[in-house]
């Protein structure tokens, strides 16, 4: 019965938001993007104000969080009840603080990495596919390479190599995903360089850069934004599972993926407190799928 | 007694959608045809001939649906019937060959395989029999080796070799009608008579109905009976072959019948520095020379118009004149001074002075950009016009292209028509103001009256602008509507060069000859007269 009720709440939630976001959205949009917004479905709607609450959350998190971080409060695994809304974890902080601390460290690092990752990944993968000959080879058996090694294994190398900050977890999650980047964006580009108006780019002299920016990578953006929606999601993983080694983020710093498995042990009680921090990444998820859906089907001009 | 028509189609009405809604691609349109007749059906693109065809086997589109009228085929009315029935006639009694026929076999499976399929499902004859008939009508269809081809893949045939195969397997099951969808458009005219004459005989021979669909009004005058001309979705009229020809009724069937009559007078012969210098070019790709020996000229403000079958080097040669083709032999020259042999190593002066337009403006044109964009770039990077310069010169190319600046600056090439797109495509070539432009089947892929229109302007522009124009075809309506001079091609080799009147008059070569006399007219026993006379010879 619990279960039946919260589907109905959730439903009806995400119809309300969904409904109240797009009149907002479209009521206020500057003009020029009104037609954008005209045609916006529900689930996009929905998309874009979660993505919204959780830049809020993450921007402001000192000011939201009734708690410090790191600060560890009273006895561990508290239930939910006042001031503890969320109850403690297995230290004795404040779930909910650091849920909304865990909201700007997690979320802005898997945006970083995966924005980085496309960068580099669609540059150099349209770049290999424009120039084609010895670069191409060089540049897709380096990939090749790269690939063969277990993305895990891979990382934990780099890491310990390069030593454990937000930075170098950023730039060495960004670069084992860049490898998968690489080889959709070659392989989309692919198809996009043999076409007349590159050969007619070319034949007027333009360069490198101009060629990948304005002729190629509109034509690759519709399978490059979906797989940005599928990527951004997998960093999560990925940095809960370094934090688990020990190499990702350090604690005190809060992020979802290590709540999760921090408060484990909670489950086998019946407790759902660990499944928050899940539940967060997995509506993240959600909403930025549909947003990018949404840009999808605009790009690929798609009506229906 | 009038026997019963074999297919009546009373005030057919098919919609298509785009999005939600649904809008009209055939109007109305009323056809009989009777046993043993073939029917021409013409009309620009969009005027909804393949539609209507598709309809006559009680068939709409992926995205169509027939929304009035009646298909009545021998009594059963398609509209109705279940489909398992419509299933049990299609391929049966009702066949259908298709313009491409390389992209219509399957290219996994042997001809002779998918020529068996047919008859064998619907339970006609054996396997074997099948076999043996596929022979014969191999045979009757003239290709070569009747008993061995059936046994190779679709890629080992040629085109021309293709669309007879496809049409000997719509004969499978002796249908009592076949529909024709341009089944010659894609070829060679050269190799368009071997097929039309095929077709034409094994059509008499088994008395089978047909409609042809074509938007060839020669080809269609050979092939037909009567002819029926569409419109958008409209009859405009319907008269038997001959009556048709020799007297159109309406004001648009006269207007079709003028558009081969634009004919530009050739220029004076040019003296001094040609543009372009082709000079004893060999070229090709790995192995193969595909180019062995060619050089013609292209002086100021005349036209040059290089043609010849497929394969036989013409867009090779305009590769090796904008430097996408090294040579491995000869030079190009420009203006009297030797072009380096890789665009790569060119100076951007050297690129803007020759301009290339595409065959294909859909691919040729980037469909994320607007036109803002694809006119103003040549102009920004060439001439290195920024902010309201820019703006008005892509003003002013976009009305000397006719289109309504205001209208278009902003918009896709998918709001485009196909004429429309071609005309960017040349806007584009002027926006770099060059001397020279390589024009690569720029009209082929458009219906004639849009390419009346295009090769108006393009003549307009070579008046205005000073341009010389190499002018790469295989339709030679098209050279002898604009063409001052003609260079022939066979093979990689320059067969014929010369002016184009004495060059039509005249022609020297065997080869060029048979390329003249391939090109279909308007009289409805040119083929007859042309097949007579080659047996003939």
């Amino acid at each position: 019965m619990p279960i039946l009720l919260s589907i109905v709440v959730g439903m009806a939630l995400f119809f309300m938001i969904g409904f109240v976001a797009r009149a907002i959205l479209q009521a206020f949009a500057p003009a020029h993007l009104k037609p954008t917004f005209r045609d916006i479905p529900l689930t996009a709607s929905f998309g874009l104000s979660v993505i919204l609450l959780y830049v809020v959350v993450a921007i402001f998190a000192p000011m939201i969080a009734p708690f410090g971080e790191g600060e560890v409060l009273g006895a561990q695994f508290l239930p939910w009840a006042s001031p503890y809304y969320l109850g403690t974890d297995k230290l004795g902080r404040d779930m909910l603080t650091r849920l909304i601390y865990g909201a700007r460290n997690t979320v802005g690092i898997a945006f970083a990495t995966t924005a980085l990752s496309f960068f580099a990944g669609s540059f150099l993968g349209i770049w290999a596919a424009l120039a084609g000959g010895w670069l191409d080879q060089w540049l897709s058996r380096f990939v090749d390479a790269l690939m063969a090694i277990p993305a895990l294994i891979l990382s934990l190398l780099l890491l310990t190599i390069f030593g454990t900050s937000v930075l170098t977890l950023i730039l060495v999650i960004a670069a084992v995903d860049a490898t998968r980047v690489y080889r959709l964006a070659r392989s989309v580009a692919q198809g996009i360089v043999v076409m007349d108006y590159i050969e007619a780019a070319r034949l007027r002299g333009e360069g490198m850069w101009r060629l990948v920016r304005r002729e190629i990578l509109p034509n690759a953006m519709a399978p490059l934004v979906a797989e940005f929606g599928l990527r951004f999601c997998f960093v999560f993983l990925s940095i809960s599972v370094l934090s688990f080694l020990g190499l990702g983020i350090k604690p005190p710093t809060a992020d979802w993926g290590s709540m999760v498995r921090e408060n484990a042990t909670l489950i086998t009680f019946g407790d759902i407190t660990p499944l928050l921090p899940a539940g967060a990444i997995a509506l993240l998820t959600v909403a930025v799928n549909f947003v990018v859906d949404w840009q999808l089907h605009r790009a690929s001009g798609l009506k229906e | 007694m009038e026997e019963d028509p074999l297919l009546t189609i009373t005030d057919l009405r098919i919609e298509g959608r785009s999005g939600e809604l649904w809008h009209p691609i055939v109007k109305g349109v009323n056809l009989t045809l009777r046993r043993g007749e073939v029917l021409g059906l013409i009309g620009e693109s969009g005027a909804g001939k393949s539609t209507l065809g598709l309809a006559a086997m009680g068939f709409a589109r992926d995205g169509c649906r027939i929304s009035g009228g009646s298909i009545d085929f021998d009594g059963i009315n398609l509209r109705t019937a279940p489909e398992a029935q419509r299933r049990s006639l299609r391929g049966k009694r009702i066949a259908y060959v298709a313009q491409s026929a390389a992209a219509s076999f399957n290219p996994a499976h042997k001809l002779i395989d998918q020529y068996c399929e047919c008859p064998v499902v619907h339970g006609v004859t054996p396997r074997e029999q099948a076999e043996a008939d596929a022979f014969e009508l191999y045979r009757r269809m003239r290709l070569p080796n009747p008993e061995a081809i059936g046994f190779r893949y679709p890629h080992q045939v040629s085109g021309g070799q293709l669309q007879r195969a496809m049409t000997a397997m719509a004969m499978a099951c002796r249908p009592d009608l076949i529909i024709f969808d341009e089944p010659t458009t894609a070829l060679d005219v050269t190799t368009q008579i071997e097929v039309l004459a095929a077709i034409r005989d094994i059509v008499r021979q088994f008395g089978t109905a047909a409609i042809y669909i074509t938007h060839d009004l020669a080809v269609v005058a050979q092939m037909a009976d009567r002819i029926k001309v569409l419109l958008r979705g409209h009859e405009v009229e319907e008269a038997d072959t001959r009556s048709m020809l020799a007297a159109p009724r309406e004001a648009y069937t006269k207007s079709l019948w003028a558009v081969r009559s634009f004919a530009r007078a050739e220029r004076p012969p040019a003296t001094g520095t040609p543009v372009v210098s082709v000079r004893n070019v060999k070229a090709g790709y790995g192995a193969v020379d595909v180019l062995k020996d060619v050089s013609f000229d292209i002086h100021h403000r005349r036209t040059v118009a290089v043609v010849g079958e497929s394969g036989s080097g013409k867009s090779t040669t305009a590769r090796v004149i904008t430097g996408l083709l090294p040579p491995r032999n000869g030079e190009v020259l420009f203006n009297g001074k030797v072009l380096p042999p890789n665009f790569k190593v060119r100076s951007r002066e050297e690129l803007r002075q020759c301009q290339m337009i595409y065959q294909m403006a859909d691919t040729a044109l980037n469909p994320k950009l607007r036109l803002r964009e694809l006119i103003g770039r040549p102009a920004e990077m060439y001439l290195g016009l920024k902010g309201k310069a820019l703006d008005s010169r892509i003003r002013d190319l976009l009305a000397l292209i006719e289109l309504e600046p205001d209208t278009f600056i902003d918009r896709l090439p998918s709001e485009l028509s196909g004429g429309q797109k071609q005309r960017i495509g040349i806007a584009r070539a002027l926006a770099a103001e060059p001397q020279l432009i390589i024009c690569d089947e720029v009209t082929s892929a458009l219906d004639q009256i849009v390419q009346e229109g295009i090769l108006k302007l393009l003549d307009r522009l070579q008046a205005e602008l000073n341009l010389a124009y190499m002018f790469i075809t295989h339709d030679l309506a098209t050279v002898k509507s604009i063409a001052d001079e003609v260079v022939v091609m066979q093979r990689g080799v320059v067969v014929e060069r010369g002016p184009k009147a004495a060059l039509f008059a005249e022609p020297k070569e065997e080869y060029t000859n048979l390329l003249l006399s391939s090109v279909p007219e308007m009289d409805p026993d040119w083929l007859n007269r042309l097949l007579a006379a080659r047996a003939g010879q």
